[in-house]
């Protein structure tokens, strides 16, 4: 039994470690803290941060403000479903509805303005995916997000739903225009 | 070697970290109830302490 | 005391505990099966997915993407796994298995949970995906089946953590237990955890499919269940790089290069490997900045270290044995010189490098808070978790089957032609399928997503030609891959039902010590390597510590780029 285990090397915890080894180990360790504090820096100095801004919300309550909004300020109605297309204010509210199978209503605005964008989701799961500028954030029923955005390139934008809501689900795009 | 633990010779030379790492239920101990903590339990109080819409 | 006897694989030296190794071989076979099932549903997914061929009409692609989840992620996987835990418990350990019984209910309950599982799914009504996001509803059949799986699997961990107390009361070794077993305990580990969260929110969701709970919170749901889906597959990570370790260890007699750095990186991923399940919540409303980053991170990064010490050491520990064995001439004599028409070396080492190079940097970028926005349910995502799931796990698994087959099945490899190309077909298609399955997710692409023309929707967006080319490309590789699945899989079987029967070996009623000098005493010798130079291992790590630096800085550019969010 103990040709197998050397008692020499019984105690493994204090054999030397060579020094490439450490190189790595230490380069390993260096490399994290950079990848750690990256986040915060962006969190100081980026401009792409993800809102913490979250309420738990109702169906009634969002779709409540959410109408009001949009019966407000739609400027004309598009498509053969006539959804409204709705001009938003710099520095204030918009409302989106995520639900089976669409994104509501069609927003414009400004470039190089910065809109309180709120995103909602009236039935499942819903992603609100940004296209071609592609950004990506998550929809979660029964919470109501707030997320600042300030569009930097003019163009008319898609909102794919990105996550799967039925059957559907590939039918759900939205739009976004940008002046 | 009445020792209750493992090692059966030197043990008076064995270190502590090495101890640890032969101690299977103290990491099962440490590898559930940290990321209870940090991940699961943070987590339900982050999402408890959503506010309600105004 | 026990009344189970014990095999001595002539072979290999190793001894098997009868009862233990029939565990083994059922475990393994039933995972062999979900990876059949599973196969037949990816060539489903992969057919729809490539644009110009979209096989599958939209009904039936999001039945086939459920059961392709559920039977690689969960059945093929966690049985496997089940194997691995009682080999590298009672035969690396030379004892006899903790209650055989409570064995073979782990196996019957996976079994049963997952043939009911996959009705569920088959049947139409539980098209929910894997990860079966409240308030979607599948059958309550569906929840009932993973919970009955998940239990028993918990099972099986509970007998793995006993064979450790068996083999410690009957000394069958001393001090430490091999690093390898000391992998599969972290894996172990990592799996009480995951099945106990697992636990706490599928339950309470099959009630609710029941009628008797009225409401699942959609977050809360999503935060607990990624306790169980994300940290599943680190169970994944822990146990194939045992199984690295294990086949370098048994095919060229690699030592660690250290036994103290190898275990304290396994050491962080019993701490923090499992944090990582916040990866799918980094772009969710509602979890604090604090939560995401500290735990996106595993702690400040110490999970990822420890895998790039492992990433280190395994190749290292092979270059060290190499050149012992006289293959020193200039870097990478030990790497040409490595037994490449062995399978089992093979797959291991392209296992390794497509983890290293494609899985873990990816997985470093997408689980970073603020990059994550680029990527969120992309088909960067799953094509990053194939790098580590499928080039990772699954072929590491691959190549520890191809070593097994003599030594547990005692059959002799039928169609070792074949076997030897295996690794390559598979683990080459594979690697180009993840990046370019990340490289339409890096221009957008949606995961899960039926249609790239967006049919029946009120207007159309048109993605860029570059998405469409790799769509097709992910098409044609992909079903590469299952070409190189389905090779594993003839080879396997073939191997058991018409491979040469190889003799039993002697059996006796009484645990021996390891042969000296053989298979078994070398997958569990302890110590580490004498000291050797690996400039090969460090020239390799260099480059990838190079790509991952570049690469994290250039998507960190690609986000500067994007609209303002605060």
């Amino acid at each position: 039994m103990s040709a197998l285990l050397p008692p020499s090397q019984r105690n493994w915890f204090k054999q030397p470690i060579d020094k490439m080894e450490w190189l790595w180990i230490g380069l390993a360790f260096v490399w994290g803290m950079i990848l750690f504090f990256m986040m915060i820096y962006w969190h100081i100095n980026g401009k792409q941060n993800l809102s913490n801004e979250t309420y738990k919300s109702t169906r009634e309550m969002y779709s409540a403000k959410a109408e009001k909004w949009v019966a407000e300020n739609t400027v004309r109605k598009e498509t053969e479903r006539e959804i409204p297309v709705v001009k938003a204010k710099p520095g204030e509210d918009v409302y989106l509805i995520a639900r089976l199978w669409e994104w509501w209503p069609i927003v414009e605005m400004e470039k190089g303005q910065t809109y309180r964008v709120h995103l909602y989701s009236m039935d499942y799961n819903h992603g609100f995916s940004l296209q071609p500028t592609n950004i990506n954030i998550q929809v979660v029923p029964g919470y109501e997000h707030v997320v600042k955005m300030t569009p930097n390139q003019a163009g008319t934008f898609a909102i794919v739903c990105n996550e799967f809501c039925g059957i559907g689900h590939h039918s759900m795009l939205g739009r976004i225009y940008v002046k | 070697m009445a020792q209750d633990d493992n090692t059966a010779q030197g043990d008076n030379d064995i270190p502590l970290m090495q101890k640890i790492l032969d101690n299977h239920f103290l990491l099962l101990f440490l590898g559930v109830t940290i990321p209870a903590v940090l991940y699961t339990v943070w987590g339900i109080v982050d999402i408890m302490s959503i506010p309600l819409a105004k | 005391m026990s009344e189970t006897t014990y095999r001595i694989c002539p072979r290999s030296g190793m001894q098997f505990d009868t009862k233990a190794e029939k565990l083994m071989r059922w475990n393994a076979v039933a995972g062999v099966l979900a990876l059949l099932v599973g196969g037949i549903m990816a060539l489903g997914v992969i057919l729809t997915r490539w644009p110009s061929v979209k096989l599958l009409d939209a009904e039936t692609f999001y039945l086939v993407l459920t059961a392709h989840g559920v039977d690689m992620l969960l059945v093929w996987i966690i049985f496997f796994e089940m194997a691995v835990l009682y080999f590298t418990s009672s035969t690396l350990l030379r004892c006899r298995l903790a209650t055989p019984g409570w064995a073979w209910v782990q196996f019957w309950l996976m079994a049963i949970g997952a043939v009911i599982g996959n009705v569920a799914i088959l049947s139409g009504n539980s098209s929910v995906m894997f990860t079966s996001y409240a308030p979607m509803q599948a059958s309550h059949w569906f929840y009932l089946g993973i919970i009955l799986f998940a239990v028993g699997a918990l099972i099986g961990c509970f007998v793995f953590m006993g064979t450790l107390v068996v083999a410690q009361r009957d000394k069958t070794y001393e001090g430490s237990i091999p690093l390898v077993t000391f992998g599969a305990l972290t894996a172990c580990i990592i799996a009480i955890f995951t099945l106990l969260q697992g636990a706490a929110i599928l339950v309470p969701t099959w009630l609710w499919s029941l009628g008797v709970v009225k409401e699942i919170d959609a977050l809360a749901y999503r935060m607990m269940w990624w306790g169980l889906g994300h940290s599943s597959q680190q169970i994944n990570v822990a146990a194939h790089v045992a199984v690295w370790y294990l086949i370098a260890g048994v095919v060229l007699g690699a030592k660690p290069l250290s036994e103290k750095v190898s275990r304290m990186a396994y050491f962080m991923y019993i701490l923090f490997l499992q944090l990582a399940s916040a990866h799918h919540l980094l772009s969710d409303p509602g979890m604090s900045s604090e939560w995401k980053v500290l735990n996106t991170s595993y702690f400040m990064y110490f999970a990822v270290m420890a895998s790039m010490i492992h990433g280190f050491t395994v190749p290292g520990a092979i270059e060290a044995a190499q050149r012992k064995k006289g293959f020193t001439n200039g870097m990478f004599e030990w790497l040409r010189k490595a037994p490449w028409g062995n399978p089992v070396f093979s797959g291991m080492f392209i296992s390794l490098v497509s983890f290293g190079f494609i899985g873990g940097i990816t997985g470093v970028v997408l689980g970073t808070e603020q990059l994550n926005m680029l990527m969120h349910n992309t088909f960067y995502v799953p094509g990053h978790f194939h790098a580590t799931v499928v080039s990772g796990t699954t072929l590491a698994f691959m190549s520890l089957t191809y070593l097994l087959i003599p030594i547990l099945f005692k059959r002799e490899i039928a169609f070792p032609k074949m076997a030897q190309a295996q690794p390559f077909v598979f683990g080459g298609s594979m690697a180009v399928l993840t990046v370019v399955m990340m490289g339409a997710g890096t221009l957008g692409v949606s995961r899960r997503h039926w249609d790239m023309a967006f049919s029946g929707a009120p207007f159309q967006y048109e993605w860029p030609g570059a998405a469409y080319l790799m769509m097709g490309m992910t098409g044609f590789f992909g079903v590469l891959a299952c070409i190189g699945g389905a090779m594993f899989l003839i080879v396997t079987v073939g191997s058991l039902l018409i491979g040469k029967k190889l003799d039993d070996g002697q059996i006796s009623a009484t645990c021996t010590p390891h042969p000296k000098g053989s298979v078994s005493d070398r997958a569990t010798a302890h110590g580490d390597a004498e000291h050797v130079a690996v400039p090969g291992t460090v020239a390799l790590a260099m480059l990838l510590l190079a790509t991952f630096v570049l690469y994290y800085f250039v998507n960190w550019k690609y986000l500067s780029e994007v609209w303002g969010l605060s």
